[in-house]
């Protein structure tokens, strides 16, 4: 454990990574006492200002002040992009693992249910269950997750159809090792490297697709402030009013490379043998 | 060819009129007016390029239901008698008409010499098949109720036809403004019951309108070209292309780019567009900006089966509370007029008599206390009977002027001390599962308002059923009465004093919390003269547009 | 392997037949009536008649059962339906006219991102934390989070209406049946030059992370240690061994991009006025044209089923280890 932490400390960029996601999440939690407007209220004599001293970020259609709604708006988006893609890899990593270590008949099975999922007219299956759901965070972050793990599940299995062949998972069959531990301590490990992709890439999709579920009546409700919406909203006034896209798009891009350094960091610091490799190669 | 100059006349003066009364019927046009102005000579020739936000739905227009499409093919077809661009009836396929005065009977003297665009003549058995297609069982339109109110219709010989009605039917002249369809070409189609599959709705279109149809690249556009017979004389502008361009914003760089003639001439611009980006000199210079009330209002539905909201005082506390100027400047950009009830400001029926309900937080307070609303709780919403007064606004996704509309009403409930929730839902989930099965407390919604005053479908007491419009379930006797008296006089000046006293009713009722009437902006290229815009709009005398030769842009003829 | 395939192809069919049997019935019971939408108008007082008028012309008045019997054995004959829309036209036509032109911005897409993203995952891999690689990874992040429509409208206002170089929207210019021949295609292209950056930017990311996320986790295994151990030169080691290895999510992701070839992105196809794919289905979900749905489901979930199957066979290609085919796992 030391020495993963002095691995990762080492990794600069990995650490400021780490700390921007943690500043993030900060901003997030004390919303209420960070942002300097009611990111609320609407004051329709001051929409559209420009960025200034009142206003950091300028004010949006409605006059509200960008910067407040910012704030309060990586609530929702960060709980959003962090949790659902959290779901999401946890089902599509169980189901790709013992599909791919089980195989046959099994993998057969979970593979189809991929397929029909992938084919699955979801919009409508939404429409079906609003009755019964209040938008929700929670319904928000679930809904995301139950939809979005089937690439992951596909790309663990990949890795598992090759890893399980490998020379030193034969060779702890041979020595009798449980199924179990070979798959969590030998197999695993080495097929994260795709799921770490997939899940970086699903943070700023997941920020995304949270606005998109307003088409249902699912996503966020006004006028409460996701980053999602604020940029949506900004679609129409772009020619005037960049910042009202720019600043949301910005925030993502934020989110997305912190985590995707952190993430990196982590990984390169679990794993000693890399470090070493590339060193080694050059 | 007399009517036209007569129109043109008639049309100055109302227009100055209107001018006066309305605020503002065509906007002022600044520096580039003279140059719009100067007498230049009509001239054939040019072509004129408009978007369409949409793909159009057919090209029978009994067919569809889209603005889109009726756009389009109102250039194509042409009605029995047609509405200028002040709602008055103007002659088209027939020259005269006369309607009985016990409203039950209807004759058409029809033009002579009329050719349908494939050169056979139109004649009487074509107005005869047109009532045969639209009563047809088969026929899937939405129209049909018009048609079959008709008792009886014949034709003594092919220039005349008598129309008769069972009952007195207010709707009848209007009704006869609707295209007419080419006998020779449809019948089998209608017989078959296959109306929608006949080649003339996607492909091959027949109409006697001042355009022909020329193609249609799905998605992409639809071209006409003037058609030299047209009975009203030939149009100048030898072809119109609608492009589809679903992006509002595209639109706008098209325009800059000078790659279209219009914003849209049924919507235009949108209101940030026409404030704050269109002000500046090279745009003024090849554009003219329009702006007239648009046929739609905004409106808050509250549902009246809550008792809370069957309590009049709250709807009119509710009324005083909402900043109606706030909310045309917030969402409008000040570019719409108040609503005090169902219909647009300046037409023949809109009657501004009514009470008004002026913003004032007091009075709606003490409306509130009266209907018993008078403690608060910790959260500073009032309570009655241990209930915080709350409730859930819904309205549709895709919309964001309803959606702006709800926040700020949101906000200014709650300074009464009202709690909103707000829900914005998918449309066809909307209709079907909250408004049709009246699981609603509130809604903002907006109604189209056509040309006939009759809203029996949205306020009788008998339409509050799950199919029916009336979906707040307003009741009243008195306004029942006038709705049926309405419908079955049909001379104008009866049913206006029936409409009258409904608008004064629904107002003090507050039936509906009215908001607003929003703008129409359109804006049209400058090289195109003799565009004249009224409270209707500017699309009704498109086939005398011109070009004068020297500016033509494309030669294409 | 060629008996797996087969397999898998003789399960196909009734699998796809379950698939489209759940949607079929899920995208009929969910709220939503394509009749009402057509008749809900005020200003026509749209009577009960033409809703049962339009509900016997579309089916609906039949038990479900009956409807999805009626549709299945019309898609055997390869007959989609006509559309519930107002223009009554056949789905397979409504399909055939937006189908091409989604299909050639898709696989152009498509060829592009490959071509830039392999390389650019691999050199990232093999120069790790170099400037390369941090620049790089900022450009296709960049790439990823900018929206769409921001981009679109951006460059359409420099090179459509400042510059004036490219046509802004559509595929076609208003004088395009006057253009000689090469003129045409010259236009065609210039149509397609935005909407094709605007995608690749966007999509770039994702390749290009999986391939070197995934040639990292290969360049330290032991048999490419082993590989260089033996000397072979670095060039050697990464074209030979390591790129084919690290293959694998590679191929899962393409098989899953496979399918969105024919479905066209509604903000992109919006914004520049393509008539494709994206926009006729978005439309059809609106307004509840179920035989344009169901019409485009047949189509995808054929393609998604062939697609990961194609991905699973070439597993066996791009690891010579994995055997799908043989069963008992040990």
């Amino acid at each position: 454990m030391s020495a993963f932490w002095r691995t990762f400390r080492k990794n600069r960029l990995a650490v400021a990574g780490g700390a921007i996601v943690v500043l993030l999440v900060l901003v997030a939690v004390f919303a209420p006492l960070l942002a300097p407007w009611d990111p609320h209220r609407p004051d329709v004599k001051r929409m559209l200002e420009d960025p200034s001293g009142r206003h950091l970020l300028g004010t949006d259609q409605l006059g509200r002040d960008v910067l407040s709604r910012m704030i309060h708006g990586a609530r929702v988006s960060l709980a959003v992009g962090f949790v659902s893609v959290g779901i999401a890899a946890l089902i599509g990593i169980v189901l790709g693992a013992v599909a791919g270590y089980k195989g046959g008949s099994t993998d057969g099975a979970i593979m189809r249910l991929v397929d029909l999922m992938l084919v699955f007219p979801s919009f409508f299956l939404l429409l079906a269950v609003l009755a019964f759901l209040r938008p929700s965070i929670w319904t928000i972050m679930t809904v995301i997750g139950l939809t979005s793990w089937m690439r992951v599940a596909r790309l663990v299995r990949a890795e598992f159809l090759t890893l399980k062949e490998r020379e030193f998972v034969l060779w702890s069959h041979a020595i009798g090792a449980s199924g179990f531990r070979i798959v969590w301590r030998h197999i695993l490990p080495n097929a994260m490297a795709p799921v770490l992709v997939a899940m970086t890439l699903g943070i700023p999709a997941a920020i995304l697709t949270e606005s998109g579920l307003s088409f249902l009546g699912l996503g966020v409700q006004p006028p409460y402030a996701t980053w999602g919406n604020i940029l949506n909203e900004g679609k129409d006034a772009i020619e005037i009013a960049w910042w009202l896209s720019f600043y949301p798009g910005l925030a993502i891009l934020v989110t997305v490379l912190a985590y995707n350094l952190f993430g990196e960091g982590i990984r390169d610091a679990l794993d000693p043998r890399l470090r070493q490799a590339m060193g080694r190669g050059r | 060819m007399s009517r036209l100059a007569d129109r043109r006349f008639a049309t100055v003066v109302l227009a100055l009129a209107l001018l006066a009364l309305a605020g503002c019927a065509g906007e002022p046009d600044g520096p580039g007016e003279a140059a719009a102005s100067t007498p230049a000579k009509p001239a054939y020739g040019d072509v004129f390029v408009e978007p369409i936000l949409g793909n159009i739905s057919g090209l029978i227009p009994q067919l569809t239901n889209d603005m889109i499409s009726s756009q389009v093919s109102s250039l194509i077809y042409s009605g029995l008698v047609d509405l200028d661009d002040h709602s008055r009836f103007v002659p088209a396929l027939a020259e005269s008409w006369d309607f009985g005065a016990d409203c039950r009977s209807l004759t058409f003297r029809l033009r002579k010499n009329v050719r349908w665009h494939d050169g056979k003549p139109f004649t009487a058995a074509d107005v005869l098949f047109t009532h045969a297609a639209l009563v047809h069982p088969k026929t899937p339109t939405a129209r049909r109720d018009d048609f079959a109110a008709v008792e009886s219709i014949e034709a003594p010989d092919p220039y005349t036809v008598h129309v008769r009605y069972a009952k007195p039917y207010a709707r009848a002249l209007m009704s006869w403004a609707t295209a007419m369809l080419p006998a020779h070409l449809l019948r089998t189609w209608v017989e078959q019951g296959k109306l929608r599959e006949a080649p003339q709705h996607w492909t091959h279109p027949v109409g006697t309108g001042p355009y022909k149809f020329e193609e249609i690249r799905s998605g992409e556009k639809v071209a006409l070209k003037a058609n030299p017979d047209y009975f009203a004389g030939r149009p100048y502008l030898s072809r119109v292309v609608y492009r589809v361009i679903p992006s509002q914003a595209t639109i706008f760089l098209e325009l800059k780019a000078h790659g279209l003639d219009s914003a849209g001439l049924m919507r235009g611009l949108t209101a940030l567009q026409y404030t704050r980006q269109t002000e500046y000199p090279a745009f003024r210079k090849a554009y003219a900006k329009y702006r007239y009330p648009a046929s739609q209002y905004t409106y808050l539905g509250l549902n009246m089966k809550d008792p809370r909201f069957a309590d009049r005082r709250v709807r009119r506390a509710f009324a005083h509370a909402i900043n109606k100027q706030e909310l045309i400047d917030g969402v409008l950009l000040g570019l719409g007029r108040e609503a005090t009830g169902p219909y647009k400001p300046g037409t023949w029926v809109h009657s501004p008599n009514v009470a008004r309900f002026p913003y004032d937080l007091a009075k709606a307070r003490t409306l509130l206390a009266e209907a018993g609303w008078t403690e608060k709780n910790a959260e500073g919403l009032l309570v009655k009977d241990g209930k915080p007064f709350t409730f859930e606004l819904l309205t549709n996704q895709g919309n964001e002027e309803r959606k702006k509309v709800a926040e700020i009403v949101q906000a200014s409930l709650r300074e009464l001390g009202v709690g909103v929730e707000i829900r914005v839902l998918e449309w066809a989930s909307f209709i079907k599962e909250y408004v049709k099965k009246r699981r609603f407390e509130a809604l903002v919604l907006g109604w189209a308002i056509g040309e006939d005053p009759d809203q029996y479908a949205i306020w009788h007491s008998s339409k509050t059923g799950p199919d029916d419009l009336n979906h707040v379930s307003f009741q009243n006797a008195e306004v029942d009465e006038l709705l049926e008296r309405g419908r079955t006089a049909c001379r104008r000046e009866d049913r206006v004093q029936y409409y009258h006293r409904i608008q004064e009713i629904l107002a003090a009722e507050q039936a509906y919390v009215f908001l607003f009437f929003r703008d129409a902006l359109p804006v049209v290229a400058r090289r195109i003269r003799g565009v004249e815009v009224g409270p209707n709009g500017l699309t009704y005398e498109f086939a005398r547009w011109y070009v004068p030769r020297g500016e033509q842009r494309y030669t294409a003829d | 392997m060629l008996l797996y395939a087969l397999r898998r192809l003789l399960l196909a069919l009734p699998l796809l037949i379950g698939i489209t049997f759940v949607s079929f019935l899920v995208i009929h019971l969910a709220p939503g009536d394509p009749v009402e939408l057509q008749t809900g108008d005020p200003s026509i007082e749209s009577s009960a008649q033409a809703q049962k008028m339009l509900r016997e012309l579309y089916g609906l008045d039949q038990p479900l059962h009956r409807q999805y019997w009626n549709w299945l054995t019309r898609i055997v004959r390869l007959d989609f339906g006509r559309s519930f829309a107002p223009d009554g036209r056949p789905v397979i036509q409504k399909i055939s006219e937006r189908l091409p032109v989604t299909l050639l911005l898709n696989v152009i897409e498509l060829l592009v991102i490959i071509a830039l993203a392999i390389p650019i995952g691999v050199l990232s891999a093999t120069r790790q934390h170099s400037l390369f690689d941090k620049v790089t990874t900022v450009f296709v992040f960049v790439g990823f989070a900018t929206p769409d429509f921001w981009l679109a409208l951006l460059l359409m206002m420099l090179f459509g209406v400042q510059l004036g170089w490219l046509p802004i929207s559509g595929l076609r210019s208003l004088n395009w049946e006057y253009l000689s021949f090469w003129k045409q295609h010259l236009d065609f292209v210039a149509h397609l030059l935005l909407p094709v950056i605007v995608a690749t930017f966007g999509g770039l990311a994702g390749l290009s992370r999986y391939m070197r996320q995934s040639m990292l986790e290969v360049v330290r295994q032991d048999y490419i240690q082993s590989a260089r151990a033996k000397g072979l030169a670095e060039r050697v080691v990464i074209r030979k061994h390591a790129l084919r290895n690290a293959l694998l999510p590679i191929v899962t992701i393409l098989a899953l991009s496979l399918p969105g070839l024919i479905g066209g992105s509604v903000i992109v196809e919006s914004i520049f006025a393509i008539p494709g794919m994206g926009q006729l289905m978005v439309q059809a979900v609106f307004a509840r044209d179920y035989p344009v749905i169901m019409g485009n489901l047949v189509i995808v979930a054929t393609l998604t089923l062939l697609a990961n199957l194609v991905a699973d066979l070439a597993y066996g290609f791009v690891d010579p280890r994995i055997r799908l085919a043989g069963r008992r796992s040990r």
